[in-house]
């Protein structure tokens, strides 16, 4: 009776796994330990192909921990009369859990893929809005100008306070001067590295506007956790006058000391 | 020399030094003592050896994550203990140190803990005796295999105490913050060391495998073909190839940066990098091709940190489920499947890195693919239980965690397989979680099963049953409350490797969970000091367990408890596979491997 006792105190211990498993995923929510607000055009398409998976990796979840409470509680030896039963395998449940995994599975890269080129491979053909190299721990800024082209005698440099304008596709160029950093801003579904000696452009579209933080996601040096920017998104019109702001008051104290040093990373 | 009838086999052995295979006249005094406990070429030795340093060196990561977690849910707070320690700031840690602590914590339990325990500590223990061998193929390289820890002990050790510290690039060593000695101030001695330390690990790995691979392929018993190997030989077998075509890779990038770091080259460094205005060595290389390299060895090692575990897991879920393995080939080939994919799948890790996105497809439908043997795997793990007659031991239990642990560690490599959702998930807690499911919830509590069950045949004694569940419970109550919630913390998006990342607006509400994560992982750490109780006592006072304490087939189970130089008393002669457990027909509920086929008939003639 005791063993029979333990077998039953085991078998939902490890049928608590599936019930708070799931249950830690549905309050999460609520408490807003969840996906962050999303203010890009792609987002929606990574957010849902995260849920998908998260539909599809969760029934799994849920039936395999069943199976094995519903083994632990069915088959264990306090309960049993008889012998085990003694079966080696069977050809037939390999081969259908074999086969059917592999097709989900398959399925899953392949309906994957059209996201991905979205945001790496499918890069709109526009000169950069701005580029932003990391540098340990700060990131620097420099948009082109008046005259649209980065690297002319015009160019305007920022530190961490990047604005990009809503509504329509913006093209990040991405460098760093010493280490690796990664561009990471999360409300916009965009990660990348920053690479020495690599220029790597990164392309969006907000569709709303506010303001969020630029996250540094690679480690960088002991100041990573520090490596702070904030983005902010604003209708075109309103970007532009901030450009002009920022302009005028960099033509005050021209030359920015950053200037040579951005220069050097080229 | 006769081999006595199996059913002489005494239920208790007294004189515990019985195999006298090789009939060692006594040695007398110290010589004699180094050559049996220091610079033994005995694989048991050697495998118990491992046992214990890996241990020591798992209560060191173990705190080293303490120390991780508590900067992670508390920042810049005095750090209780040992804060006085290192203190600059009146005890509370520098990011610095932080820094420091979470590459060291990992590095630490990858290099000195999961990596030498499953294949030093219990390949060199189990492989001669489960294939029926008197010791390995090459004693003395195994004994090096050990001894070459130590320098890579001292190298990891002894870097904490250099100026600048211990090594603080994370665990994957990125250049250029690890080439550069101007990136960080850890970057100088103590990168180096844990260069050299690197190198050492693998050198003794190296060792180790080519003795595993040689001795699994030469020196079987008579009867035992490669299809009655047990699952744990057959994992240890390939992680031994694994091992071997990996870790050359490894060790040459390893070179590639100290060579970077020392003379000067640019093999990871660009043209005109400058860190801390600084110009950085020659340049003309890429930084990219460190984590090219460093994930064709790391890739295949996460298996080479599982493989063993699940074949350890397989044959004890056996033992206490009283059944055949469920689909004894096809978990054979899903291990060399996953062996094999393995190879190509190292780029999973890099899809955020720059590298060219097209490969990243690629790189995806691979690893996607590679999820597919692991599934295989849970589901014959399933099929084994199915029908069973389920024993509740300690052993057991681990061996159960395993299976549902792993679940959730394998469902969430699919998440960061899709490459459009790791481009969110990517360096956050998910991975965190990932990994710790299935390296600690998954291999740590494969190697307590293993422990539980192979204790006996190590010291002869069993391990108390009961401390032994208290210490499953609370180990498993624990380490879901640690982990699980990282998975919730990822979805966030919050980022690993952060000293503080509370001032960012998206993250600033995830304190409290942080704070209860690391409430659970001190419980979970002050938990294995029940473990460490009841296995000294065990050790010495412990009941003494006989031959073949859980009725299991495999041949270990014949030889003496501990087995003595030579192991066997006898030449076992191996008959058949090794799961042959409630054989209809047959009164006792397991046929051992080397039970002879009359005495089986026989028995199945009595019980008619
Ligand atoms: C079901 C099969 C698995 C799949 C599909 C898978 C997939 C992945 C992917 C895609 C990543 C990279 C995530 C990122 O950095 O964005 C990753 C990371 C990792 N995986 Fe797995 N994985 C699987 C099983 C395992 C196993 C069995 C282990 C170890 C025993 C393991 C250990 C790790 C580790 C240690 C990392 C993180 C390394 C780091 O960045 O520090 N994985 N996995
Ligand atoms: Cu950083
Ligand atoms: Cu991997």
């Amino acid at each position: 009776m005791g063993k029979r006792l333990a077998g039953i105190f085991w078998s939902l211990l490890f049928l608590a796994v599936p019930v708070l498993g799931v249950a830690t995923f549905a309050i999460a929510p609520a408490y807003d330990y969840w996906l962050p607000k999303d203010v890009s055009e792609h987002g929606a398409s990574i957010d849902s192909l995260f849920y998908f998976i998260l539909a599809l990796t969760g029934v799994v979840f849920v039936v395999t921990e069943v199976l094995l409470f519903w083994f632990m509680w069915k088959y264990d030896a306090a309960k049993q009369k008889g012998e085990a039963t003694y079966i080696q395998g069977s050809h037939t449940l390999e081969v259908v859990w074999t086969i059917i995994p592999a097709a989900t599975l398959l399925f899953l890269a392949i309906y994957q893929m059209n996201a991905w080129a979205d945001v790496k491979m499918r890069r709109p053909a526009m000169s950069p809005t701005v580029e932003v190299v990391g540098r340990q721990f700060e990131w620097r800024l420099r948009y082109p100008g008046r005259d649209g082209t980065l690297g002319t005698a015009d160019d305007l440099f920022l530190v961490n306070d990047l604005h990009l304008p809503i509504d329509e596709d913006v093209l990040v160029q991405l460098k760093s001067m010493d280490v690796l950093h990664s561009f990471f801003l999360p409300n916009v579904r965009i990660k990348q590295d920053a690479v020495p000696g690599m220029k790597i452009p990164v392309w969006f579209k907000a569709r709303e506007a506010g303001e969020f933080d630029i996250v540094c996601a690679e480690l960088c040096g002991w100041g990573h956790y520090k490596m702070k920017g904030r983005v902010t998104f604003e209708p075109r019109a309103a970007f532009d006058a901030w450009l002009e702001r920022k302009y005028a008051e960099q033509g005050a104290t021209q030359p920015p000391p950053e200037a040579a040093d951005v220069a050097a990373a080229e | 020399m006769t081999p006595p009838p199996v059913t002489a086999t005494p239920a208790v052995e007294h004189g515990t030094v019985v195999g006298h295979a090789h009939g060692h006249a006594p040695k007398a005094g110290l010589s004699h003592f180094l050559s049996t406990y220091v610079f033994s070429k005995d694989h048991k030795v050697i495998g118990l050896q491992f046992l214990f340093s890996t241990l020591l060196w798992f209560l060191i990561g173990g705190l080293l994550a303490l120390a991780v977690r508590w900067q992670v849910a508390w920042p810049w707070s005095d750090v209780p203990v040992i804060g006085k320690l290192f203190a600059q700031e009146g005890g509370q840690m520098s990011p610095e140190f932080y820094t420091m602590l979470f590459t060291m914590h990992a590095s630490v339990m990858i290099f000195l803990v999961i990596i030498p325990i499953l294949a030093g500590a219990f390949g060199n223990f189990l492989i001669p005796l489960m294939i029926g061998a008197d010791d390995m193929a090459f004693p003395t390289l195994n004994m090096l295999s050990y001894w070459f820890m130590w320098p890579a002990f001292f190298f990891f050790g002894a870097s904490f105490f250099v100026e600048g510290g211990a090594a603080s690039g994370g665990w994957t060593s990125y250049p250029t913050l690890s080439t550069n000695p101007a990136s960080s101030p850890a970057s100088g001695m103590g990168q180096t060391m844990w260069l050299l330390g690197l190198t050492m690990v693998g050198v003794s790995s190296m060792l180790g495998s080519v003795n595993y691979m040689t001795t699994i392929i030469l020196m079987r018993a008579p009867g035992m073909t490669m299809f009655r190997l047990p699952m744990t030989i057959w994992a240890m077998f390939i992680t031994a190839i694994l091992q071997a075509f990996a870790l050359p890779v490894l060790t040459a990038a390893g070179f590639m940066q100290l060579s970077d770091r020392m003379l000067g080259t640019g093999f990871f460094s660009p043209e005109g990098n400058v860190v801390n205005n600084a110009i950085a060595g020659a340049g003309g290389g890429q930084p990219l091709l460190w984590q090219h390299l460093f994930w064709f060895y790391s890739h295949p090692a996460v298996y080479i940190m599982i493989l063993p575990a699940m074949g350890m897991v397989s044959d004890i879920l056996t033992v206490f489920a009283r059944k055949p393995l469920f689909g004894y080939r096809p978990m054979v080939y899903s291990i060399a499947g996953i062996a094999g994919l393995g190879f190509i799948v190292w780029g999973h890790h890099m899809f955020m890195s720059g590298m060219n996105p097209a490969l990243g497809i690629t790189f995806m439908v691979s690893t996607m693919m590679i999820a597919l043997p692991s599934a295989v795997k849970t589901f014959n793990w399933l099929g084994t239980l199915w029908g069973g007659k389920i024993q509740f031991t300690t052993s057991m239990l681990f061996a159960l965690s395993f299976v549902s642990m792993f679940i959730i560690g394998g469902l969430s490599g699919i998440f960061m397989a899709a490459t459009p959702v790791d481009i969110f998930i990517h360096d956050t807690y998910f991975i965190v979680a990932h990994f710790h499911y299935v390296l600690f919830a998954g291999t740590a509590m494969g190697v307590w099963a293993a422990i539980y069950f192979w204790f006996p045949k190590m010291f002869g004694r069993t391990m108390n049953e009961f401390w032994g569940k208290v210490h499953f419970f609370l180990t498993f109550i624990f380490l879901n409350g640690t982990f699980f919630t990282m998975h919730i913390l990822g979805a966030v998006g919050f980022p690993r490797r952060l000293a503080d990342a509370y001032h960012y607006e998206t993250f600033h509400h995830l304190q409290p969970m942080n704070a209860f994560m690391t409430y659970c992982a001190i419980g979970m750490v002050a938990t294995q000091v029940i473990f460490a109780a009841n296995f000294i006592y065990s050790m010495f006072w412990g009941p003494l367990a006989g031959r073949n304490p859980w009725n299991a087939n495999t041949l270990e189970w014949t030889a003496p408890s501990p087995p003595g130089h030579g192991n066997f008393d006898y030449q076992p002669i191996v008959h058949r596979g090794p799961y042959e457990y409630s054989v209809p027909g047959v009164e006792k509920d397991h046929l051992m491997q080397t039970d002879p086929p009359n005495a089986a008939a026989a028995a199945a003639a009595a019980a008619h």
